[in-house]
Formats: structure tokens, sequence, C-alpha cells
């Protein structure tokens, strides 16, 4: 197969996020956030739902601006690097009045898109729906025509916000082999939102937990790939973190006033 | 599959067989209805003679018109509005108030501005189309998935490139059934135009032949927008089979 799409090894962008801050209004998401991630390293970032985790993904994305601080990627302010940047969504946010290769060329402006198209769903295995709509796609195969749209602009930073939340159980381990896969091979940098622990053990090198706007467990994950879900070194891991996420039990979510915050 | 085209029509041809046989037994005056075998040989001699293809063909004239002031109108402004919020707050309020008022109730106005030549006919034709066409667009453009534009900004879209390829085709499907409401209006609006003051024309046809008691005539005017209707649709859904092969709803009927 012709590979001449992908970018070249070591293409990752390393991150330096510096004191990020977001509010929404008056609520604060995201209070002073410091975080640094090697190019081509997986991140998982996990957190129970409302506690900022995907809002620090769109902020890398660019779909929203910091209210403060810092947020380089590849050394660059984020507002630099856009096309160097893709997210998939939790939806697969595919054009309905799109072909599946169309929607894979979209925004691709390159006498070679459509071969680079082509070449991208064979990637992901879906070499022979090219020409399909979008409508008569699976759950699972309209998430890979997503990945496949997001690797056909050779990203070197790569944004999954629980890309696979809505999949069933087989079909996301399905994914995880695929992400995983393309991952190794293509080296961008990634970073993975989710709620699911298993997920973040299975894929990342690096577990974040985000709580009330900051960082509050960053745990390597030292486990051989290709991951053997049922293997003690996996399980152990997992239990680990899923324990610290809900120690947060019977503590609010919500702006859970901090302490600069007690005077108001 | 056969008899699946033909099930929609079993109906009307019942209909026809009753009335047939009132007329024949005299149960029908030929005053009230005369029978279905007149209207075929008035209808007949009609297209024969040719006046009948010249009087369509003006009404048709008269109907596209009018669609294509009322609706491209309508087109541009539900464009406008749909997509900047300053036209919105401009013009929304103005329109919505005139929506309420029925075109029908401004034929006495029609008539002492334009008397009562083919403007006052093609103004009444453009106000009705214009209102369906431009809610429609309006709406169908305010629906637009947020996530899809969302998205397509992401990949780089912007400006007429993400308009074209985003906002207006999911604008589209909204846009058609405007389309649709305002063909259906448009040939009841050309109707009442027609029969208040023409010189030629399917309804200056049939308001001739009531002076003649001619009920076969007017008969024949009757089911011809019946016809032109019945076409107006299948133009329709045609443009939508085109347009919307992407949505399920439409992917039985293309091949």
């Amino acid at each position: 197969m012709q590979r001449d799409w992908i970018a070249p090894p070591s293409a990752g962008l390393g991150l330096r996020l510096e004191g990020l801050r977001k509010d929404f209004g008056r609520r604060p998401v995201l209070e002073g956030l410091d975080l640094d991630v090697a190019p081509g390293q997986f991140v998982a970032i996990v957190g129970r739902s409302g506690c900022g985790k995907s809002t620090l993904l769109r902020l890398l994305a660019g779909l929203e601006s910091a209210s403060g601080g810092t947020l380089h990627v590849g050394g660059a302010p984020a507002a630099a690097r856009r096309d160097d940047v893709r997210i998939m969504f939790q939806e697969a946010r595919l054009l309905p009045w799109r072909t599946v290769l169309n929607n894979v060329k979209l925004g691709l402006d390159t006498p070679e898109a459509d071969a680079r198209a082509r070449d991208a769903l064979a990637h992901v295995g879906l070499g022979d729906r090219a020409n399909d709509w979008p409508c008569v796609l699976s759950g699972g195969q309209r998430q890979r025509v997503a990945l496949a749209r997001a690797l056909v602009h050779r990203p070197r930073l790569l944004l999954l916000d629980e890309p696979l939340g809505a999949l069933d159980a087989l079909t996301r381990i399905e994914m995880h082999r695929l992400v995983e896969s393309v991952w190794r091979e293509l080296r961008f940098t990634a970073v993975l939102v989710t709620h699911d622990v298993a997920e973040a053990v299975a894929l990342a090198d690096r577990i974040l937990l985000v709580e009330h706007g900051r960082i509050t467990l960053d745990e390597p994950v030292g486990l051989d790939r290709p991951r053997e879900r049922g293997s003690a070194a996996f399980a152990e891991l997992e239990g680990r973190v899923l324990s610290r996420v809900l120690g947060e039990v019977g503590r609010s979510c919500d702006p859970s006033p901090a302490p600069a915050l007690a005077g108001w | 599959m056969r008899h699946w085209r033909i099930t929609p029509w079993i109906v009307p041809l019942l209909i026809l067989l009753a009335w047939e046989a009132s007329s024949r037994t005299g149960w029908l005056s030929s005053r009230i209805l005369p029978e279905p075998l007149a209207v075929a040989t008035s209808f007949w001699g009609l297209l024969v003679s040719g006046s009948l293809l010249h009087d369509v063909a003006i009404s048709t004239g008269r109907a596209l018109g009018g669609l294509a002031i009322g609706g491209g109108l309508g087109l541009v402004l539900g464009l406008l509005t749909g997509t900047f919020r300053s036209a919105e707050t401009l013009l929304d309020t103005t329109l919505q108030m005139i929506r309420n008022v029925p075109a029908l109730a401004l034929i006495p106005l029609v008539i002492l501005w334009f008397g009562i030549d083919e403007s006052a006919k093609l103004f009444l034709v453009a106000i009705g189309v214009f209102f369906p066409i431009y809610l429609n667009t309006y709406h169908g453009i305010r629906a637009v998935d947020a996530g899809l534009v969302e998205m397509a900004r992401s990949y780089g879209l912007q400006g007429w490139p993400l308009y074209r390829e985003v906002i207006l085709p999911g604008a589209l499907a909204s846009i058609l059934v405007g389309l649709r409401f305002s063909l259906g209006l448009m040939w009841v609006l050309l109707i009442v135009a027609e029969t208040i003051s023409a010189q030629s024309g399917i309804g200056y046809m049939t308001m001739n032949a009531r002076e003649f008691l001619q009920t076969d005539v007017v008969l024949v005017g009757v089911l011809l927008y019946a016809l032109l209707g019945k076409l107006a649709d299948l133009v329709a859904r045609g443009l939508e089979r085109r347009f919307l092969r992407w949505n399920p709803a439409y992917l039985g009927a293309t091949a």
C-alpha cells in the first residue's frame, strides 16, 4: 500500500501548559493548570464529568480560548498550530450529504487529495465503503471514517474527545487496537479524554486525573504494548486509578469553591 | 409490483364511474355536472383548437414568474436573516407582521395599485409564495447542526466554503419543504387572480365558460388546475430525491 501520506517519524508535537485558566462566566473550570507532554506521547485524561477535561481538550483544539495562562503546542502558541492539530469528537460528525470519501477529503486542498483520502480509508479498514453515504454505516464505522478524516491531514497532535464512548464493548476494543496501531505507526502526540479507566490504561503512556480544574494525579503506565487486558498488572493499575477517581465520591465536582475564592 | 402502481388510482376511477352512471341515468343534471365523457370531449376540442395550450402556457408563465420573484426574494432574505443576527434583528419582526396578512386580503389594494393587468397577478403569486420559502430557509439555516459547523471550522473551513459545504446543504431539506408549500400556494393564488380579471389563461377560460353555462369547459379548467398542481408536486419531489439522496428517507428511492 502507498504510505506517502504518513507523516515522518517523530512528528509529534510537545505540549506545554502553564497556569492555564478557563472561566465560563464567573464559574472557573480550569484553575491554573500546568502540564508538559513530550512529543509523541499518548496521554489519557480521566475525571468525572464536569471536571473540565473536555474543556482542556477544546482549548488544545482552539475551539475555545483560554481565560489566562499560556498554551504552547510544539513551542508555538496553539493558535499558530491549528493545521497540525486534529480532533475526534464524541460523535463522528460526518457530513451526511457527502459520501464517505468526500467526508475524508473535507478541508483537504491538494491535487492528490483523492488518493490520500482513499489511502486513509484503507488504513482504517473501510477502503470498500468510499462511495457510501454515512447514514448506512454503523456507529463504529462512522468513527473509523472520522479517524481517517483526522489522519489524512497528517496531524502532529491528535485530540480524542471520548470518541469511543458511544460504541459497544467489542467495537470499542477493536477501535482501541486501531487507534494504538496508527499512533505507533505515525508517532503523533495523542491526548485522549475518557471516563473509561480501562480504556486509558489500555492506550496511554500516562494517565492524568483532572479534578476541580487541576491535575491531581499523574500516573505513568509502564505496561508493554500490546497490552493484555486480563493481566494482573493491567488490573492492578486500573484498580488503583479507578479508586483514585472514585475517591472523590461524596465531594461535589461543581465549583467546590477553591480556597482562593472563599472570600466571595 | 404492478398492482402497487395502480392502487392510488382505484378511488378516482370508481368516483369517475359513479359520476358517469349518475349522469347517464339523469340523476345528475348537466347544468350541475356534465358527464365525464362530455368533459373529455370538450377537453379534446380545446386541445385541438390550440386555445387550451395557449391558456395553459399563459397561466404557467404567470405562476412561474411569480414563483421566481417571490421565491427568489424569500430565499435571499431567508439566507440573510438566517445567517446574520443583525439582518434578523432588522428585518424579521417586519416580515413576521406582514406574514400574518393573508395575501388575498390585499386584492383590493392590488387592483388599485396595479389595475388588472399582468403585474397584479405576478404580485399576488409572488407575495403568497414568498413566506413559505422565507420561513423555511430561515429556520433551515438556524437549525443546521452546530456540531457539524464546529467540526468544519476545526478542519479549516470558513467563510464561503463553510457556507457551501455545511450550512447550505444542512438547510436544503427545509428549503425544499418551503418550495413544496409554495408550489401548492402558487396555483391557488393564480386561480384567484385569474378569476378576478384576465384576458387569457385558465382562469379566464373558466370564467368565460361560466358566462355561457358551459359547465364542461369549467370542469376542464378545474381538472387542469388539479393536473398542474400534481405536476408541481412531482417536480418538488424529484428535486428532493435529487438533492437529498444522502437522506435515509430517500435512499430507497434511488437506484
